[in-house]
């Protein structure tokens, strides 16, 4: 496990030009994600406000019903590939774990998540190179976005397994779901109100890793692409 | 002993009828015309299981419903199979007479009678916002638990609680599993049931001595299996995207599907959609109004019936999943631009103090 994620508290690391973090597996799964969160928000939003209706024959349309299959073929995408991203995380590197495994009883964890926080409020300029995400990023990650992502599949599939019938595969897995809420239209309202969360995250973590591209050194937006983080001094 | 049958051939019944309603009931339970035989023979030969009826807090809508069973036969049926050893609001007697003859009940038929509660027993003030028989509801419904084979939650008071037990609730309604905890209970929501669904499930208990197999909240699955939306008639309208708009527009007038009028179909389940009311007429979407959701749990607190994207109560009168989320988005977008702005700010100075260095953090 990844204690702290300076390069440069090991001095080994002195004169590190490139470091490779992020295996093809957890690339992969980042564009899926990005790709599916995407459809999902979209067709999410057009089946909360459907559009215009369509004219004629309704056997002639199938317009609401492509939606909805897009949001679900997006949903079991998304749920899949999450599925071998959390087995990747047993068999990849270090920096694979780092979106489940948050070093909270780690002092120079804290150190440099306080020091992060501070240069983000302009109280000094950032010194220190990280390899894989800064703390602050691992932060929103680990308590951000992976527990609103599993809360979107959860309460998702419940609601999909409204359709699927009882005795479905997803009704015996997360049929519990809905009594749980109290009821389906609850379901509904928190999976609306969790697709927020997910965007909120979306424009800070788009801006976070631009702003980073921009103002450091060291690669970002490049490393979820070829892996590897460059360190250009 | 009397059996159902002999009561109902004494009202003067003919057999033939008997059967038909026996081949109904076995086709709405979902059993196949197999069970019709043995529903027929179990009315023949079994005897008359007694059926206290009790009221609490509650507007008698599920009676009302109930008397109006579409079947010709299913309110003489019933109502002689129930035989209402005890039902304050229609038996003949009244006062002591009526309470001797729930006693009465009682200990005849100790551990043998089934009883539905139609409304709610209100616990605060000690139950006193239900007075019945000069006691507090809440104890006239624990007494007569006590000794009951099983007991049928009518209607969505009974099930959830309903309008009384709305926000704020100042009488304290709660649902009956709440006071009630070591007897099996059947929910039977809807406010009111479908007069079918109510007599088909006590035909089914009586016929075959158990209860119906229950989903995870406990009401029977061959009328609370699936939705409204699973089995209704404007389904290919939804699928095909045609929605009413408004009121009275052109798809008001075409039936289209009432998604965004705030139908409540797709969160509730019921039979409507397929037993449809009163003699198979019509049922509130099929008169062009969406459901409400009524057989939902707390479906009085969900928002508006005409919404889609329902309130959330928490955050006031107006607030909805978007107005929320919408808010927390924007404010994180604006914070996005001033940091953004900062930044540029800052290394504009820093670059500024010490021209342009290799390091485009102004090292």
């Amino acid at each position: 496990m990844l204690l702290h994620n300076s390069v440069d508290t090991d001095p080994r690391n002195k004169d590190l030009k490139s470091i490779y973090i992020y295996e093809a597996p957890v690339r992969l799964w980042h564009w899926v994600m990005f790709i599916a969160i995407a459809v999902l928000i979209v067709t999410g939003l057009l089946i909360a406000y459907p559009p215009p209706s369509t004219n004629g024959e309704a056997s002639a349309h199938f317009m609401f019903g492509y939606i909805r299959f897009a949001h679900f073929t997006a949903g079991y995408t998304l749920a899949v590939s999450w599925l071998l991203r959390i087995y990747w995380a047993f068999v990849g590197n270090d920096y694979s774990r780092q979106l489940f495994l948050v070093p909270i009883f780690n002092r120079i964890w804290w150190q440099e998540f306080l020091y992060d926080v501070k240069s983000y409020l302009f109280l000094h300029v950032r010194e220190i190179k990280y390899s894989g995400h800064n703390p602050m990023a691992q932060a929103a990650m680990a308590f951000m976005f992976t527990p609103a992502a599993f809360f979107m599949m959860i309460t998702g599939f419940a609601m999909y397994s409204e359709g699927a019938g009882k005795g479905s595969w997803s009704d015996k897995v997360f049929g519990w779901v809905i009594p749980l809420f109290g009821q389906s239209q609850d379901v509904h309202t928190w999976h609306h109100l969790c697709m927020w969360v997910i965007v909120m995250f979306v424009i800070v973590h788009t801006y976070m890793v631009m702003r980073q591209d921009v103002t450091t050194r060291e690669s970002i937006v490049s490393t979820m692409v070829s892996g590897y983080r460059t360190f250009k001094d | 002993m009397e059996t159902f049958y002999d009561v109902l051939r004494r009202q003067g019944i003919t057999r033939r009828s008997f059967l038909k309603f026996c081949s109904l009931t076995a086709t709405s339970l979902g059993l196949g015309s197999y069970f019709a035989p043995r529903i027929a023979h179990a009315l023949e030969t079994k005897p008359r299981t007694p059926v206290i009826w009790l009221h609490g807090l509650e507007c008698t809508c599920c009676s009302e419903s109930f008397i109006r069973s579409a079947h010709p036969l299913a309110k003489d049926v019933v109502l002689s199979m129930l035989s209402l050893d005890y039902d304050d609001t229609l038996m003949a007697s009244a006062g002591l007479q009526a309470q001797a003859c729930l006693d009465e009940t009682i200990a005849k038929y100790k551990g043998n009678y089934i009883l539905a509660v139609e409304g709610n027993p209100p616990l605060n003030e000690d139950g006193m916002y239900c007075i019945t028989g000069g006691k507090p509801f809440v104890e006239e419904l624990k007494r007569v638990a006590k000794d009951a084979k099983a007991v049928i939650a009518w209607g969505a008071c009974a099930s959830w609680g309903c309008v009384q037990a709305a926000k704020p609730n100042p009488t304290h309604a709660v649902p009956i599993d709440k006071v009630i905890f070591d007897k099996p209970i059947i929910k039977v929501p809807g406010c009111p049931p479908i007069a079918e669904v109510m007599t088909a499930v006590v035909t089914y208990m009586l016929t075959f001595d158990r209860l119906p197999e229950l989903d995870r909240q406990g009401r029977p699955k061959m009328f609370y299996g699936q939705r409204i939306h699973d089995k209704c008639y404007r389904r290919p309208h939804f699928d095909a995207g045609q929605f009413v708009e408004s009121w009275d527009d052109e798809g008001a007038r075409k039936g289209y599907c009432l998604y965004k009028m705030g139908c409540k179909g797709p969160t509730t389940y019921n039979a409507c959609s397929t037993t449809r009311w009163n003699d198979g007429v019509s049922f509130p979407i099929g008169s062009g109004h969406g459901c409400i959701g009524c057989s939902e749990d707390g479906f009085w607190d969900k928002g508006s019936f005409y919404d889609r994207v329902t309130g959330i109560k928490q955050f006031g009168i107006e607030a909805n999943a978007d107005k929320i989320g919408g808010t927390l988005a924007a404010v994180t977008a604006a914070g996005v631009a001033v940091h953004a702005g900062i930044t540029a700010l800052t290394r504009a100075k820093l670059n500024h103090g010490k021209g342009f260095g290799k390091d485009g953090s102004g090292e």
